[in-house]
């Protein structure tokens, strides 16, 4: 599945990195401390994420993750946006909680 | 006539949450005494409002106190931030009292919050959780402290919770540190190639301290002429001839 299409599905809104839409996703992430991610996350994965801080993106290039999904409606810092064009990998932002938006994405991938 | 100075960066008081009710002004100057310290710096949970009484004590004792507090940040980052006077630190104070959520402490919980005077008397009991993150990034709280003139380092970096490295990954770039802070047990040089910290970044030892018997059992020395704010930072960016070494 590419990042286009989970951005239908789950009702995402595209914040930036949009020439990265074509990614394809092998799964998912979620962890809040940039070291876990880090040391866990798998290339092509989406990382759910309440941290808005530009190292996000820094740890999403280097692990070369899909997307990230900021949730509760929180705003990316301006450098944090900038990063995401650069390495074009998009930042989609949900209104859901980290629990909701993480059980649909679920479903979605496991065609569930 | 450069001379050396024994610091403790990083020292709780009655007014953490986590610190012990022992710590009060005068017990602290007492042990700070009785370990030979030249320098201390008060650094609360996100409040400052403990500085000032501890510091006009410490006149008697010959102790130099940096105003200070440990900030939390929007990642739950902790940092000290410490200030070269009254004016400089009430700003801050108001600079948290603006981004600290307005949660209710809890002391069952928690501890208790208390600012006191110098007979111990209680003065405020502060209402909110003080061990919060500020409603603020770590940059903002670094460029704010700076703006202050203050110095600004992140603390216990080594820590598996609440540290720079273990929030953020990594330090980021954009964020401008006086010196970084390392724990208690940490060896230097393992956390200099662990996190690879580059040579030109001067790492401090601190206590941390929140019991009495914790203050003084990590210190860092300076090599200054006075023990001024100004110098201090000088020794943290080894300008002028100033400098600062982890005491082993």
């Amino acid at each position: 599945m590419k990042v286009s299409e989970i951005i239908d599905q789950l009702g995402l809104k595209v914040v930036s990195g949009g020439k990265g839409l074509d990614r394809e996703i092998s799964g998912a992430y979620v962890s809040d401390l940039l070291s876990d991610v880090m040391g866990n996350a798998h290339e092509g994965q989406v990382w759910i994420t309440l941290q808005v801080h530009q190292n996000v993106m820094a740890i999403a290039s280097l692990k070369d993750m899909a997307a990230v999904i900021l949730v509760k409606d929180l705003k990316a810092n301006e450098n944090t946006i900038h990063h995401s064009n650069e390495e074009q990998i998009p930042i989609l932002s949900s209104s859901l909680s980290t629990f909701e938006i993480a059980g649909k994405l679920y479903a979605l991938l496991n065609g569930q | 006539m450069m001379r050396k100075f024994r610091a403790d960066l990083h020292l709780h008081t009655v007014l953490s949450p986590c610190a012990d009710l022992a710590m009060s002004p005068d017990q602290i100057l007492t042990i700070a005494r009785q370990k030979q310290l030249d320098i201390i710096a008060i650094t609360d949970h996100n409040s400052t409002k403990q500085c000032k009484v501890i510091r006009e004590m410490a006149a008697d004792h010959g102790i130099v106190v940096l105003n200070g507090c440990e900030v939390n940040s929007r990642e739950e980052v902790h940092s000290l931030c410490l200030f070269e006077n009254d004016h400089s630190r009430a700003e801050f104070q108001a600079f948290i009292d603006q981004y600290l959520p307005n949660i209710p402490n809890r002391p069952d919980y928690f501890g208790y919050q208390v600012v006191v005077d110098r007979e111990n008397m209680i003065l405020e009991e502060i209402p909110w959780y003080l061990g919060n993150g500020l409603q603020v990034s770590l940059e903002e709280i670094a460029d704010y402290t700076h703006r202050l003139n203050g110095i600004f380092i992140p603390a216990h970096i080594d820590r598996p919770i609440n540290s720079l490295f273990s929030q953020l990954g990594f330090l980021p770039k954009e964020l401008k540190i006086d010196a970084l802070q390392i724990s208690k047990q940490a060896s230097e040089m393992s956390i200099r190639k662990m996190f690879d910290i580059h040579s030109d970044i001067t790492l401090i030892k601190a206590s941390d301290a929140h019991y009495l018997e914790d203050i003084g059992t990590a210190c860092s020395v300076f090599e200054l002429v006075n023990p001024t704010f100004e110098e201090i930072r000088w020794a943290l960016h080894r300008q002028h001839g100033r400098s600062v070494k982890i005491e082993t």
